[in-house]
């Protein structure tokens, strides 16, 4: 046995200790009053824990506990419990996470500088690995992960103070790191300054991780994490709050319109730097790093692995505010996105809003859509006729159909289907308008017969066409190429629209 | 122990050899053992450890075994054992102290076994457990070959059940052999080793002063350049943080003989 120890005592303690967070030498701090007025400050011991001990109070993601009006510094008992869970990780896609309190990122811990923290470390009997905890909060070494290494099933207890105020990063140091890391295990600890932050009207929770899995980005079932693409930080996921739409539909964060927002937002990492934006707002104030010297008028602002930031601003103007990592493909294609939804009153002295709305076709279209503008104010005036809309169609035609369906209407054989003349829009007419309607709404794929011939192709759904430019569109191919005529108002259109797609199996 | 150990001995003397016949004899494979490169060098550096020959029991001991065990040993009964020899969810997912249920299926490896309990059933089969240096090298091992450590499927394998949530039921022992002709070592659950506790020390020596810190997370960088090393190292890292009274739903065992 004693040829092992020195040998495994190196590997093992490598293990436990695998963060090496140095920590500044604290006993120096002199004692001090908390009757300064600056937002935050340097490291200070404020005496002994006075009155009861406390229970912290933890919140799950992006909820933060309430501010803490204390006026001393007292003994602050927190309790976080690590599950292994399995979790959807995107719509059909589920993951393995590894978690502080059951969410991703962990609970949001929060106390006063000065507070003395007894840290109960919880390891969940159903857990398969050991775990451990770093808190960057803490001084002492390993931030507190040499002495809270917990098999499944047991609990570790230490006690730390809480000398420096700022948010910091907590996250698990077991070996290896980087997969716990990866696995979700990481979240953050706010220790407020004695005087207390600035009111502000809400208080968010925002962290992003970066995730690897075996299967692409999207890829349905469950997904195993995946070594090599981590060690060669290759995200396949880089997410806010631990779930693509974590932040977003249903789990928007709101404010209303005058409001002061605070968002803590840290990365866990375990590889990538995010570039935080809010798309439309320039945050008043950033304290990188939780740090006492706030930069102000910020519009993207470093979020390091393994740090944090509390970023202030206020709303002006309601719509729907994107939260990406700036590094832009991460926001679209690896799903780094989150919504702030902003309800109140339009100001339009700060933004107008859309004063134009024009069909912009570059230069084969443009110089002739003078009918497509006199239908839309003919339409607003309530004038609109029919012919009016077979001009506006025509053009409309033309920049838009007329690619596949060429401008005389014939298609091209055996790719895309004629409409000049065409058996199938005689009987989508016939049998239902709606149908018709339907086409140029939800597309088309798969096999018709058109005028005797097949066709086996793919139109994507024209979204980008406004319920009037379908009507007019519609309205054109009926009266043309001897089609068999009627006509396609925009409320049509718009019944059609708010309908689910039909399925396509139905069209031949 | 001594004395827990020498009823174990006796209770299995007396019993003799009518009731041990119930059991089909566990199967042990011969290992030729040899020089091997350890996640864990043998001089701290990077001398590799040197093995004698071993026979290695070829699955995880399951539910039905340890029950049989715990039926002619009463004394490693869950509602008998000391607490000083296994925490109190020793057994704890069987229906009764005698009886699987439907938590515990025959052929499921026995888990939430304390080392103690995984010591004194080895003996009952004249064996004890391997040493991490058996373990780890027997583990190395693929279908075709002793050491498959460098080849990236051997890795995959084995992170991959680090991935899967452990809420679900086992699955039965009896996985496809190695080499070999040993089978589970990774895939299944963890195991006990008998030296296990070498590699708790960690505890007291991180409380150390910050002088040797940079030493070890140097020496945790430099092993972590090996990334066949990886899937290894956390099961280190499991073991390390066990006390011999510890019970895990996924930590069961196997034995070993010397040759």
């Amino acid at each position: 046995m004693s040829r092992m120890l020195s040998t495994v005592l190196a590997a093992a303690s490598m293990l436990a200790l695998a963060a090496c967070s140095g920590k500044p030498a604290a006993d120096a701090a002199a004692p001090a009053t908390a009757a300064t007025a600056a937002p935050l400050r340097g490291p200070a011991d404020f005496g002994p824990p006075q009155g009861e001990p406390i229970h912290a109070a933890l919140t799950s993601p992006p909820n933060v506990p309430p501010p803490i009006h204390r006026n001393y510094p007292a003994k602050v008992i927190v309790e976080l419990e690590v599950i292994e869970k399995e979790m959807p990780i995107s719509e059909g896609v589920s993951y393995t996470y590894w978690t502080f309190g059951g969410t991703v990122p962990g609970s949001f811990i929060r106390v006063r500088q000065g507070d003395t923290v007894e840290f109960h470390l919880k390891n969940s009997p159903t857990s398969k690995m050991p775990h451990n905890i770093d808190l960057h909060g803490v001084t002492g070494p390993g931030g507190g992960a040499a002495s809270s290494f917990t098999a499944p099933g047991h609990e570790s207890q230490f006690t730390f103070k809480a000398l420096n105020a700022g948010i910091y990063v907590y996250h698990c140091a077991t070996a290896p790191v980087g997969m716990h890391v990866a696995n979700g295990m990481y979240g953050l600890i706010l220790v407020e300054p004695p005087e207390g932050l600035p009111k502000v009207d809400h208080e968010y929770y925002v962290m992003q991780g970066d995730f690897y899995t075996t299967g692409k980005y999207r890829e349905k079932g469950h997904q195993p994490f995946d070594m090599d693409k981590a060690i060669d930080e290759k995200p396949t996921y880089v997410l806010f709050n631990g779930h693509e739409g974590a932040l977003t539909g249903d789990h928007a964060l709101t404010a209303k319109v005058g409001e002061s927002v605070r968002l803590f937002v840290g990365n866990g990492g375990p590889n990538l730097v995010s570039s935080f934006h809010v798309i439309g707002e320039i945050f008043d104030r950033v304290q990188q790093e939780g740090g006492l010297h706030p930069q102000e008028n910020v519009q993207t602002t470093l979020i390091p692995s393994g740090g944090a930031a509390i970023v202030e601003f206020h709303t002006d103007v309601p719509g729907s505010y994107v939260l990406v990592d700036h590094s832009i493909f991460r926001a679209f294609n690896k799903g780094a996105m989150g919504i702030l939804k902003v309800d109140g009153p339009e100001n339009e002295a700060i933004y107008s809003g859309k004063e134009v709305d024009s069909v912009y076709l570059g230069d084969r279209a443009e110089p002739n859509l003078k009918a497509v503008s006199v239908a839309a104010k003919a339409h607003a005036a309530g004038t609109l006729s029919k012919d009016e809309q077979i001009a506006a169609g025509k053009q409309l035609f033309t920049g838009t159909c007329s690619v596949c369906h060429q401008a005389n209407g014939e298609g091209l054989p055996g790719v895309f289907p004629p409409l000049a003349k065409s058996d199938y829009v005689a009987k989508l007419v016939k049998e239902d308008k709606n149908k018709l309607i339907a086409v140029p709404l939800h597309g088309l794929t798969g096999k018709v017969t058109v005028n005797g011939k097949e066709y086996d192709s793919v139109m994507p759904p024209m979204t980008q066409l406004t319920d009037d430019e379908i009507a007019n569109l519609l309205t054109f191919v009926l009266n043309s190429w001897d089609n068999p005529g009627g006509q396609v108002s925009k409320d049509d259109v718009a019944k059609v629209r708010a309908q689910p797609p039909p399925a396509q199996a139905t069209e031949h | 122990m001594r004395r827990c150990l020498a009823l174990a001995i006796l209770g299995l003397l007396l019993a003799g050899p009518t009731v041990a016949a119930d059991h089909a004899r566990p199967d042990y494979r011969p290992l030729p053992g040899g020089r091997f490169a350890s996640v864990i060098p043998a001089d701290g550096k990077a001398a590799p450890a040197v093995l004698r020959p071993f026979r290695l029991r070829t699955e995880p001991v399951t539910n039905a075994e340890f029950l049989a065990f715990v039926q002619r040993h009463p004394e490693w009964r869950r509602d008998r054992v000391p607490s000083v020899f296994a925490d109190f969810r020793y057994l704890s997912h069987w229906a009764t102290p005698d009886k699987l249920g439907t938590g515990a299926l025959p052929h499921q490896p026995v888990t939430q076994v304390s080392w103690f309990a995984a010591q004194a059933y080895c003996e009952s089969e004249h064996a004890r457990l391997p040493t991490w240096y058996e373990w780890e090298y027997a583990a190395a091992a693929d279908a075709t070959r002793a050491d498959a450590r460098s080849d990236p499927a051997w890795r995959e394998r084995v992170l991959s059940w680090y991935s899967r949530p452990s809420s679900e039921a086992l699955p039965p022992v009896g996985g496809a052999p190695d080499v070999h002709g040993v089978r589970d070592l990774n895939g299944l659950v963890w195991e006990w080793v008998e030296d296990f506790n070498a590699m708790m020390t960690s505890a007291d020596s991180r409380e150390q002063d910050g002088a040797d810190k940079l030493k070890f997370c140097g020496a945790g960088a430099i092993t972590m350049e090996q990334k066949e090393n990886y899937a290894t190292l956390m099961r280190v890292a499991m073991l390390s943080s066990l006390k011999a009274t510890d019970t895990t739903a996924n930590l069961g065992f196997r034995c070993a003989r010397t040759d």
